[in-house]
């Protein structure tokens, strides 16, 4: 326990003081902050639940149209805004634009998981493969539709409020990456603690076998359509800060960007291990890391390599790192290994 | 209703024909698509995008000076090789895992396609002109290109062709053998895993087919596959593995949707209202079978 508290001690230290050390970094680490609350998020659903969905994506465009027009809209009328165009004379005071910026979040979090809540129902009951194209398909529907709607802005997008003028020149980096890392934080206790309970069993029940579990008296309905209203709550924060942070929304590649971002949180997850604590928050760092040195070093080339790498992901590494540990060294993860039946398991292959 | 597609009869016939001889396209790379799920248990989400690489080698005959339509014959030919290399290089690793699996490692080879074809021939929209000139019915009031009553004349044929070879040739019983219980196939002496890489070769050919047939008629564009795979996956879900008819009737009924949704909705709604009906015919289907407290399997 001990150890625990030093390691988080380290890393919530470490996180604080990061934009201080690499100054340069700042934008890149409040991307990887959200990457990782999108890949624990994902694996909420797609690993601790077993529902594999290409789908979340919807929550993160969704709660990044809606900050942004909350942000605009509790000012200044949207669809002047919106208007393609014209100068742009609205100018957010610092002190409006922050307030926005919370409202919107809060909207923004809120809003997705009702709409998971009600949509859960009809989703939900699909299984397998089907719920997994039936979420693609919602993903990219989603992503087409607004790119025909007026007042956020159709297909020029949509330009979220500017940071407002304070006297500092860092500032606008460092909110952003403390958004992002008080979110990812936040993300990472709720989810931790959600997985010391009960909860957490009953989703791990409901991925190993759902007829048992319901056979059991588990009403597996109403867990799995929390377990997606969690997903969704902070998918819908991530979305938020996300669209401040790039400062433009545009339908199909920012937003409700499948391709990208929808693949990524599944591979994030895959390659860190579905199913543990951890694994989405290494694998979405690696991924990060990866991602921006073939992104810098041959621009062009990235959409080949993210393909090549899915294969060779899916292929010959579905258990992720954690999984790759766990079976390497049982022990560690309070595993009691008898030491002759693992020998006996070993001969065996 | 004050639409004017209802209001002139003229442009519903319009959109009905246009809508029939486009879905009779869908049905064919939905057959293809069937037809590996059936016997291989994958969903494959580069579908659509055979399809495009198809339509580009008929374009680039075009570009050569050779007729288009050549690559009905040439493109099934070369796509068929494609389709026996994916299967070797990656499909082989990922037949008897979960569809999860073999879903997004599909989806892994869509996104390689996509940027290599983008690479490859650039980011514009492009068709291969068959200079087959247009029939006009009634008094001028209906327009129907000749292209497309050849794609569909095409499609039918090779729909045809493809079930009598399925029910007569050897090829053709191993398949349906495999389909059936691959197992029991491969206890009776059927190499399953050529079987396989046949049964993905024939539906990248179908795929080859279809394209050459979508740049003749319509447009192509690198990154135009995802619907096609959409589109191929519904229908496949309403008609059922195994079932041509379905198929066919399916095809034909979403294209004439999609028609409609382009004159009703406006032609930036198509694509999603595509994808919206996937949704919602999954949701129905649901229901439907939640009444007899069993799920789509």
């Amino acid at each position: 326990m001990n150890k625990n508290i030093i390691l988080y001690g380290a890393i919530l230290i470490f996180g604080i003081a990061a934009p201080f050390i690499f100054p340069a970094f700042k934008v890149q680490l409040s991307i990887l902050c959200i990457l990782i609350i999108l890949a624990i998020t994902w694996n909420v659903q797609g690993g601790e639940m077993g529902y594999n969905t290409f789908g979340n994506i919807l929550f993160y465009g969704l709660g990044m149209y809606l900050c942004a027009s909350v942000q605009v809209g509790m000012f200044f009328p949207l669809g002047e805004w919106t208007e393609g165009g014209g100068e742009k004379t609205f100018v957010h005071t610092p002190a409006q634009f922050f307030q926005g910026f919370a409202v919107g979040l809060a909207v923004a979090a809120v809003v997705p998981a009702i709409i998971a809540g009600l949509i859960g129902y009809s989703i939900l009951g699909l299984r397998g493969h089907y719920f997994a194209i039936c979420t693609l398909g919602l993903g990219v529907a989603a992503g087409e539709i607004s790119g025909g709607i007026e007042i956020i802005g159709a297909g020029q997008g949509f330009t979220t409020p500017p940071f407002p003028n304070v006297d500092r020149l860092e500032a606008r980096g460092e909110f952003f990456y403390f958004c992002s890392f008080i979110v990812l934080v936040l993300t990472f206790l709720a989810v931790k603690a959600i997985y010391s309970t009960r909860f957490k069993l009953v989703l791990n029940a409901i991925r190993d076998n759902e007829d048992k579990a319901e056979a059991m008296g588990i009403q597996t309905m109403k867990y799995k359509i929390i377990g997606w209203m969690i997903s969704a709550f902070f998918c819908g924060l991530a979305g938020g800060i996300m669209g401040g942070l790039v400062g433009y929304i545009d339908s199909t590649d920012v937003a409700f960007d499948g391709r990208e971002m929808g693949v990524f949180m599944v591979l994030m997850a895959i390659l860190g291990g579905k199913g543990t604590l951890w694994g989405p928050v290494i694998g979405a760092t690696l991924f990060h890391i990866f991602k921006e040195g073939f992104w810098t070093f041959f621009l062009g080339w990235q959409y080949v390599a993210l393909g090549v790498l899915i294969v060779v992901i899916v292929i010959y590494f579905p258990e992720g790192i954690m999984g790759w540990l766990r079976e390497k060294y049982p022990e560690r993860f309070g595993e009691v290994v008898d030491e002759a039946d693992r020998k006996a398991q070993v001969t065996l292959k | 209703m004050d639409f004017l597609i209802f209001q002139v009869p003229m442009l519903t016939l319009q959109a009905v024909l246009d809508g029939l001889l486009l879905g009779i396209l869908f049905a064919l790379i939905a057959y293809g698509m069937a037809l590996q799920w059936g016997v291989m248990n994958i969903i494959n989400i580069a579908q659509g995008d055979l399809v495009i690489l198809g339509g580009y080698i008929a374009y680039f005959m075009y570009l050569y000076g050779i007729h288009p339509a050549w690559g009905v014959i040439v493109s099934p030919i070369i796509m068929y090789f494609v389709g026996v290399i994916i299967y070797k290089l990656v499909i082989n690793k990922v037949v008897d895992r979960d569809l999860f699996i073999s879903i997004l490692a599909t989806f892994g080879i869509s996104i390689l396609f996509m940027q290599l074809m983008n690479f490859a021939f650039g980011a514009d929209v492009v068709l291969a002109n068959s200079g087959y000139g247009t029939t006009m019915l009634f008094d001028n009031s209906v327009t129907l290109p000749n292209s497309k009553i050849f794609s569909a004349f095409i499609s039918i044929v090779f729909a045809i062709g493809l079930v009598i070879y399925m029910k007569k040739s050897k090829l053709g019983r191993a398949i349906r053998a495999t389909a059936q219980n691959a197992r029991a196939a491969k206890i009776l002496g059927v190499d399953t895993e050529k079987v396989y890489a046949a049964t993905f070769g024939i539906n990248a050919a179908l795929c080859g087919v279809a394209g050459a047939l979508i740049s003749i008629t319509f447009t192509i564009h690198p990154y135009m596959g995802l619907p096609y795979t959409i589109r191929s996956f519904m229908i496949v879900i309403v008609a059922g593995l195994g079932n041509l008819p379905g198929v066919a009737m399916s095809g034909m009924g979403l294209g004439v949707f999609e028609e409609f949704a382009d004159y009703i909705l406006g032609t930036e709604f198509r694509i999603g209202s595509v994808f919206l009906l996937l949704v919602l015919i999954l949701v129905y289907r649901r229901f439907k079978l939640s009444r007899k407290r069993e799920y789509l399997k």
